[in-house]
């Protein structure tokens, strides 16, 4: 585990997987803080609850930015305060857009149109342009120097298959993460996941971890537990 | 200052209701939180609703009996939920595929405001101190094929949410079709709100004095 995030710098950009506690790789992360690189910006839909996972890392003064969609939730008081305080700084980007400039970016695809955000605030400053008689926002592709990501079970391949709806920015943060690290509960060997249910394929992964029994966040939470 | 309100118009659920009966059976349908969510239990007799959640599950099944819920199987309000017999589950940005993609028939959403041309602010009041949150929402009005918004008709503070142009920020432009609220059905159109139903017991002026734009009547069938 420590050596799995041993290579992360200051002021990388990491993209974390899950929504709210649905597939955050929450020994990851925590790995992460024990490892100490700071001033980084973080790419996840939320900003994590109480003091584990996500929100401790923000809280130890690790994150300098949030790309999110939705960086307030219940039991969420850690992004809120230093937010407010000017401590942090946050990117606000639809969910919808978030998950495709991740995509885009893993795809090789610096940037495309798309018709979410047109006539708000979150369109300000965009480039604009007009299909067949409507408007659409330019938006770019998003990619990370690591991903951290949580799935059901892998194959030494490298190949994935996530758990119900923790599926959510896995697939496409494994794309866009120029490293991409995955926590799974179990490792067997190739050949053991049908090629037909792989969601993502192993070109996409570069170093897998074994958790076999990883925490989850509402529990730890519910005990009061904090990180470290 | 208005008095008080006297007690007229729908309950929030007998609202869930009203609306369940405009959605056509076999309808891929995205529920927002509050009283949105409230149109499963109101299915008419016949129909199914095929229900789908944002964060990457069609056929989303009701809430899990006491103590077999699962950490990872939530709803895009992250509460646990179960998945029906043929469910899938998917990527985001599959899930924003078929919401930006059209293939979404029918969202219901809560509204803060709602402007006469179909203008919908429902993700922030742009306070100072108010931490900005947007989720899915501008995704889901600007993808969906036809967009419902349920609300109350005024604030609680008596004020319409039903105007001539939103002073919140704007979550997406001439996105609504329909609304639904304790007092009326309200049909977006090129002239502006134009009454389609009025609640029992409830009538025009009161409507149209609690609506912040001019409210179009019912046209009367003509008699020559």
């Amino acid at each position: 585990m420590t050596e799995a995030v041993a290579d992360i710098f200051d002021g990388a950009t990491v993209m974390i997987g899950g929504f709210g506690e649905a597939g955050s790789p929450i020994e990851l992360i925590h790995a992460l803080i024990d490892q100490g690189a700071t001033g980084l910006t973080v790419v996840n839909n939320n900003t994590g609850s109480g003091e584990v996972g996500l929100a401790a890392l923000i809280k130890a003064g690790r994150v300098a930015k949030m790309i999110c969609s939705y960086p307030r939730s219940m039991n969420s008081t850690v992004f809120p305060e230093l937010y407010r305080s000017g401590a942090i700084e946050l990117e606000l980007v639809p969910q919808g857009t978030l998950a495709e400039r991740i995509r885009a970016g893993g795809a090789g695809i610096p940037a495309f149109y798309t018709a979410t955000a047109v006539g708000t605030m979150l369109a300000d400053g965009k480039e604009t342009r007009e299909f067949d008689g409507q408007e659409f926002v330019m938006e770019r592709g998003l990619r990370a120097d690591f991903s951290l990501i949580k799935c059901l079970k892998a194959d030494t391949y490298g190949n994935l298959i996530f758990n119900k709806t923790a599926r959510n920015f896995a697939p496409p943060m494994a794309m866009a993460g120029a490293i991409t690290i995955v926590q799974t509960a179990s490792i067997v060997a190739p050949g053991e996941i049908d090629p037909e249910v792989v969601v993502t394929p192993g070109i996409f992964v570069n170093r897998v971890v074994q958790v076999q029994n990883p925490a989850h966040e509402s529990v730890l939470v519910a005990e009061g537990v904090t990180y470290p | 200052m208005k008095s008080e309100a006297p007690p007229v118009g729908l309950t929030r659920d007998e609202m869930a209701q009203r609306v369940a009966m405009d959605i056509p059976d076999g309808s891929y349908v995205n529920l927002g939180i509050g009283i949105p969510e409230r149109i499963t239990r109101f299915v008419p007799e016949g129909r199914e609703f095929i229900y789908h959640t944002e964060n990457g599950l069609l056929g989303m099944g009701p809430s899990p009996a006491e103590g077999e819920g699962e950490p990872e199987l939530i709803n895009a309000g992250k509460r646990q939920v179960t998945a029906i017999p043929g469910a899938s589950y998917f990527q985001h940005p599959d899930s924003f595929a078929m919401i930006r993609g059209g293939h979404l028939d029918i969202c219901v959403l809560g509204a803060l405001q709602v402007a006469q041309n179909g203008d919908l602010a429902n993700w922030s009041t742009g306070g100072p101190d108010a931490i900005p949150a947007v989720g899915g929402a501008m995704d889901l009005v600007a993808g969906v094929k036809s967009v419902f918004v349920v609300t109350q008709h005024c604030t609680k503070h008596g004020d319409p949410k039903l105007i001539e142009a939103c002073t919140y920020p704007l979550t997406g432009i001439g996105v609504v079709s329909r609304i639904y609220t304790d007092l009326a059905v309200i049909e977006i159109t090129a002239e502006g709100f134009q009454l389609v139903e009025l609640s029992p017991g409830v009538s025009f002026e009161y409507v149209a004095e609690r609506t912040g734009a001019p409210l179009i009547p019912i046209p009367t069938p003509s008699t020559t």
